[in-house]
């Protein structure tokens, strides 16, 4: 049986991971090598680094942590923020990631999930969306969701899946920080459309959050959360552990 | 000293850490007198299996490898480096693989049932040959890495791996010194590493 995936995001701004994290035994841990490794050894499934920097400085700090990360880390790192053209994902790809994950870049340039997918197989390609319900309508929203498209977000995530978007990380901007529980009918709205992986992302808080979403949608395959995990609210092993007693297959 | 060949197919950038992380020796190399001169090579791969096989024939390192391969070097290829060691491939058509096990390379889409995923994606466990020198460091419901769409058929003598996914896929064969591995042992933590260094040790 394929697992169900767990996936902390770590926030990177100039080399550095962003948001205050406290974690017993870990020296440094704004350091997203240190972060990495302790994430993998916790049996996280996967990591996603998310370049928030706005500098050509720091996004060349940014590409020689991730070099540094997976050079001693060996799970699947997934690099989003800053990727908008397919010299981008080459920037990436060659410093260890193995999937890049667009947003914006997707939105301002039609083509570039298609030629990313040309070049790189489907599989390297993950589409992230924002999506926020605008008068009862999901919108997706873009520029770290601060500006909303317009855009119908089911359609739209269709259309990615179409052209060659591997995977879709559906993060509910309704739900994001509330720490309620994932956002189940959006999620439920996007398995129904699409037959490539879905990522929940925006509103754990606690175990039962990543229980309640598996089992109320077996198509989901992988939860992602950042704060949560950084903060030691919830810790992995523990979710493995308890995904496991549940029937839910993970990799423990 | 463990060669890693070079025949511009793939990202070799995992590959080359995990074995530098187990203290291996490596050399990235398209060069039939290093291979030759390797004690194990490793043939990797992403991307479709007619394009790799014509790169492979083009170099001339199909030929090379089957030569080394018949002198008993150990040889183990890696996802699409392990498709092409079978004899044929049927991605886009129908294409000559190496030849090196045999058996052939056909859709997942054509065993595994029809509301499942494609590709076969994320971390799954491997039901193991445990007498396989591969495996010597592994425990009972370990699991890897995969991502593929398609799987090698026709070869149940030399499946020593396979992992349940709607149906049983091969994920990793065996046949004489030539080895396979369906999945990513670069991406599957502690325990891929633990695959690379009993390859190492064979």
């Amino acid at each position: 049986m394929i697992t169900k995936r767990i996936i902390p995001c770590l926030d990177v701004r100039d080399g550095r991971v962003v948001k205050g994290i406290n974690f017993e035994g870990l020296k440094d841990v704004s350091s997203p090598v240190e972060l990495a490794k302790f994430y993998s050894d916790c049996g996280a499934d996967e990591l996603v680094f998310y370049d928030i920097t706005a500098s050509s400085d720091g996004r060349k700090l940014f590409t020689d942590i991730l070099c540094e990360t997976a050079k001693s880390v060996f799970i699947p790192l997934t690099v989003g923020g800053g990727i908008n053209t397919v010299a981008d994902f080459d920037r990436v790809l060659k410093c260890g990631a193995d999937k890049v994950s667009v947003n914006s870049g997707a939105i301002r340039n039609p083509n570039l999930i298609y030629d990313a997918a040309k070049l790189y197989g489907d599989q390297c390609v993950v589409l992230s969306v924002d999506v926020k319900r605008v008068d009862g309508k999901f919108c997706v929203f873009a520029k770290g969701g601060r500006e909303n498209t317009g855009m119908e977000a089911i359609g739209w995530i269709k259309r990615c899946v179409d052209s060659g978007a591997g995977e879709i990380v559906v993060n509910s901007i309704d739900t994001d920080g509330v720490k309620g529980g994932f956002d189940l009918e959006m999620l439920e709205a996007v398995c129904n459309v699409v037959n490539v992986p879905v990522i929940a992302s925006g509103g754990a808080g606690n175990i039962d959050h990543f229980i309640q979403l598996f089992k109320a949608l077996p198509k989901v395959d992988a939860g992602l959360a950042a704060s949560i995990f950084h903060f030691g609210e919830v810790k992995i092993s523990n979710l493995k552990q308890e995904m496991k007693k549940q029937g839910i297959p993970a990799r423990v | 000293m463990v060669a890693i060949v070079d025949y511009g197919v793939g990202n070799l950038f995992s590959l080359k850490s995990s074995f530098a992380a187990i203290g291996a020796e490596i050399v990235v190399t398209d060069d039939a007198n290093v291979l030759k001169s390797a004690d194990r090579i490793i043939l990797p791969g992403v991307g479709a299996f007619g394009d790799a096989a014509e790169k492979l024939r083009k170099t001339g390192l199909d030929k090379v490898l089957i030569e080394l391969a018949a002198e008993g070097k150990p040889l183990m290829g890696i996802c699409l480096g392990m498709q092409l060691l079978f004899d044929k491939g049927y991605e886009y058509g129908e294409h000559d693989g190496l030849g090196l096990i045999s058996g052939n390379v056909k859709p997942i889409a054509e065993v595994i049932p029809n509301n499942l995923k494609i590709p076969h994606i994320g971390w799954n466990e491997l039901d193991f040959k445990e007498d396989c020198p591969l495996f010597k460091y592994l425990n009972k419901g370990d699991c890897v890495y995969f991502v593929h769409s398609f799987y090698a058929a026709d070869c149940d003598q030399s499946v020593i791996a396979t992992a349940e996914y709607g149906a049983k896929l091969t994920a990793a064969a065996r046949q004489g010194n030539v080895y396979g591995c369906q999945f990513h042992p670069e991406k599957s933590g502690n325990v891929g590493l633990n695959i690379l260094r009993a390859f190492c040790e064979i």
